[in-house]
């Protein structure tokens, strides 16, 4: 699979603040790409770079095998975190002239227009003025414009924010849905559980540094830790609590139990194969449960983030 | 508000006049008490104005009771003894204006001075005809007579003239700065300036600004001059002049002192003076709507917007104060003429110059030559300042902050 935009060596210098430190990401084709970083680490920097709204002071980023170009921003489509159209202007006369600014023509943009308005249930509001909308209405009228001209590559930031459930999900379908139709979607954001659900591919930036890249169930690969979630009924809980801490010494584990079902995770040392441990546990009661724990993007992103200070 | 505003101007002019109008139709009463032997009582005669109304053989304490009594406006005592005027006085509750006080003045003295004169012997048609009563007579080096209110026709033509263009820069140059404002907070700048280059964005706003002023400022100025055309003829109001004054205009000027007035306005050169508006009012707003787009960018709010208005304000203010005390006292000062060299201040004080006449074309000129060159770097160091300053948020900008802006 080719790289829809690959970012290579890109170097971003504020002053005396380095926003972005040689900072390399490939994005595959036809990817959900989930750009994650704290606060302030550099995405929105990263983000701006890619649509040619400031210069990397050095690096390249290359669109779909060339240099980015100015010609290239008819390919990407970017909906920024905190959005706003003009307020007082018509919804139908705001995506025109934002869809002109894109290199559409005025008659592609009402056709192309007139189907997204269908698509989201939202005709009848081309004559209506921004400020009359609803938030989430606005944030359709906002993923429109994002998308009108077709670009190859999307990029989203926080794209649920302002969205209640059902909008949020309507919104999720129809990245999916742009994805399954060939393009390349980049998004940012803070919310793990819309990434684990989405992204196939993630990079970690934190402190103008990128920390982790790669695909999403490799990444999950390289965190497993041997943690197991075990569920065991004992006919004496107080020896259970005993024996469990003895066994897998000095591996700090977590109790907690109802009557005599006891569910906890514990983690199991490198000196000990798997086995072994499931031995050891029946001895101690009749194991209902055992799995692997694998490592949430959630978790991962809080460890990361604490390893990297 | 386009075409509404002329509306609202008419419409004020045109209630000022018929609120002045109904405003004297009610008279007002005076009661006069004459203890000279009746000699200035015949002095006072109705108008529509003022009524009034002779007491006779009041005593002065009675004469007051009377006209606290009847509510009269006031009561004018004259005292006098054998037929002697020795003092005379207006007694009333309300304050009257000093060109009533100074019009009954005038008459009572005028009155006693030519009984006085007749006492001595004195021929009243004798001495009025040796009084000697003449004017200055106005004129510049190749013979052109002027009226004396020359100076002060100059001076309104090229104050409106430099007080407008400074309206127009300070409503204009904050619409240019709300814009961007929006902008900026809507968060709308980051999808424009993936598609556009900021300093496009910029220019475009500037003069699209520019333009949308100066239409407003033709719409105002046509449909204005038509309303105030209709309004006269319609309504018989003429509005442009004080009512108050119309009379005293009529009385003091005969006509030909009113042509020479119309010479004056002739004479104002009106071509050069719109087109010198036109040119500057250009140039100057380019020049502060760059700033002021500059500061749109720097601050997140309107409210921020505070700490960076004086460099705007402050070369406006002292344009205006040079404009009116410097080139009204001279005109070719050279406080006023290295005014109107500088480019934050030279629209207006050059455009309140320009009706005193005899400024060389060059003069002109090279103003506007060092207006538009500094234009170019002004708009260059404002862009440097806008590039950065949409792109930043939630940072307390200062003037620190934006020299490190400037050096990026």
């Amino acid at each position: 699979m080719s790289n829809a935009l690959e970012a290579i060596q890109i170097k971003k210098v504020y002053g005396d603040y380095t926003a972005l430190n040689d900072v390399s990401i490939s994005v595959p084709k036809g990817s959900v790409y989930g750009l994650l970083g704290p606060n302030g680490a550099g995405k929105t920097s990263l983000i701006r770079i890619i649509n040619q709204i400031t210069m990397p002071d050095s690096g390249q980023i290359v669109l779909n095998g060339s240099p980015l170009e100015p010609r290239h921003i008819e390919d990407i489509g970017y909906m920024p975190e905190e959005r706003g159209l003009y307020k007082s202007m018509k919804v139908g006369e705001q995506c025109i002239y934002l869809a002109q600014l894109k290199g559409l023509s005025k008659s592609q943009a009402k056709e192309r227009l007139n189907y997204w308005f269908e698509r989201l249930g939202i005709q009848g509001w081309w004559n209506k003025k921004l400020q009359e909308l609803s938030k989430g209405m606005a944030q359709k009228v906002q993923f429109i414009v994002t998308v009108l001209h077709e670009p190859s590559l999307l990029i989203f930031d926080e794209p649920f924010s302002g969205f209640d459930p059902v909008n949020a999900n309507l919104i999720k379908d129809e990245i999916l849905k742009l994805r399954d139709e060939g393009a390349t979607i980049i998004f940012s954001t803070h919310r793990m559980e819309s990434v684990e659900e989405m992204c196939d591919h993630i990079a970690l930036i934190n402190k103008s540094n990128l920390v982790l890249e790669g695909k999403l169930s490799d990444v999950k690969q390289r965190y497993r830790d041997r943690n197991y979630a075990v569920s065991l009924i004992c006919a004496d809980n107080d020896f259970a609590f005993k024996q469990i801490p003895l066994d897998f010494n000095p591996v700090p584990i977590q109790l907690s139990g109802l009557d005599n079902t006891l569910d906890f995770k514990i983690k199991i040392p490198t000196n000990i194969d798997i086995p072994v441990a499931i031995n050891k546990l029946t001895q101690i009661g009749e194991l209902t449960h055992f799995s692997e724990v694998i490592p949430s993007v959630n978790d991962i992103f809080i460890q990361t983030v604490q390893e990297n200070g | 508000m386009t075409f509404v505003s002329p509306l609202i101007f008419v419409g004020v002019a045109l209630l000022i006049g018929w609120l002045t109008s109904i405003n004297s139709d009610t008279a007002r009463k005076i009661a006069v008490l004459d203890q000279t032997g009746d000699q200035y009582e015949s002095l006072f005669k109705n108008t529509d104005r003022n009524q009034y109304i002779v007491l006779k053989g009041l005593s002065k304490s009675a004469a007051v009771a009377a006209s606290k009594e009847a509510d009269y406006y006031g009561l004018l005592l004259i005292e006098g003894d054998n037929g002697n005027l020795e003092k005379f006085s207006f007694y009333s509750d309300d304050s009257p204006s000093p060109d009533f006080i100074s019009a009954i003045e005038d008459k009572i003295n005028n009155k006693a001075s030519e009984s006085n004169l007749l006492k001595n012997n004195i021929d009243v048609e004798l001495l009025e005809k040796l009084t000697v009563k003449k004017e200055i007579e106005l004129q510049n080096f190749t013979g052109e007579k002027t009226s004396k209110l020359s100076g002060w026709i100059k001076i309104a033509t090229g104050g409106a003239a430099g007080y407008l263009l400074m309206m127009f820069i300070i409503i204009y140059g904050n619409m240019v700065m709300r814009s961007v404002i929006e902008e900026k907070t809507n968060r709308i700048i980051e999808i424009i300036v993936s598609s556009v280059k900021p300093i496009y964005l910029m220019v475009g706003k500037i003069t699209g600004t520019s333009l949308a002023g100066i239409t407003q400022f033709l719409i105002w100025v046509i449909v204005g001059f038509i309303l105030m055309i209709a309004a006269t003829t319609f309504f018989g109001i003429d509005a442009f002049s004080n009512p108050a004054n119309a009379d005293m205009m009529a009385q003091t000027q005969d006509m030909s002192k009113m042509e020479l007035i119309l010479n004056d306005v002739a004479q104002l050169p009106i071509l050069k003076l719109i087109f010198c508006f036109f040119i500057y009012f250009i140039g100057g707003y380019f020049l502060y709507a760059s700033i002021y787009t500059a500061i749109g960018a720097a601050v997140d709010n309107e409210t921020d917007t505070q700490q960076f208005m004086l460099p705007v304000i402050l070369p406006l203010m002292l344009a205006i104060y040079v404009g009116f005390f410097s080139v009204m006292d001279n005109p070719h000062g050279t406080v006023a003429v290295i005014f109107s060299y500088i480019p934050l201040t030279s629209p207006i004080v050059m455009l309140m110059r320009i009706p005193f006449g005899e400024i060389a074309w060059w003069e002109i000129v090279l103003s506007m030559a060092l207006l538009y060159i500094s234009i170019i770097g002004i708009a260059i160091l404002a862009s440097k300042i806008y590039r950065i300053g949409i792109l930043m948020y939630g940072k307390k900008t200062n003037w620190k902050e934006l020299y490190k802006w400037l050096r990026y």
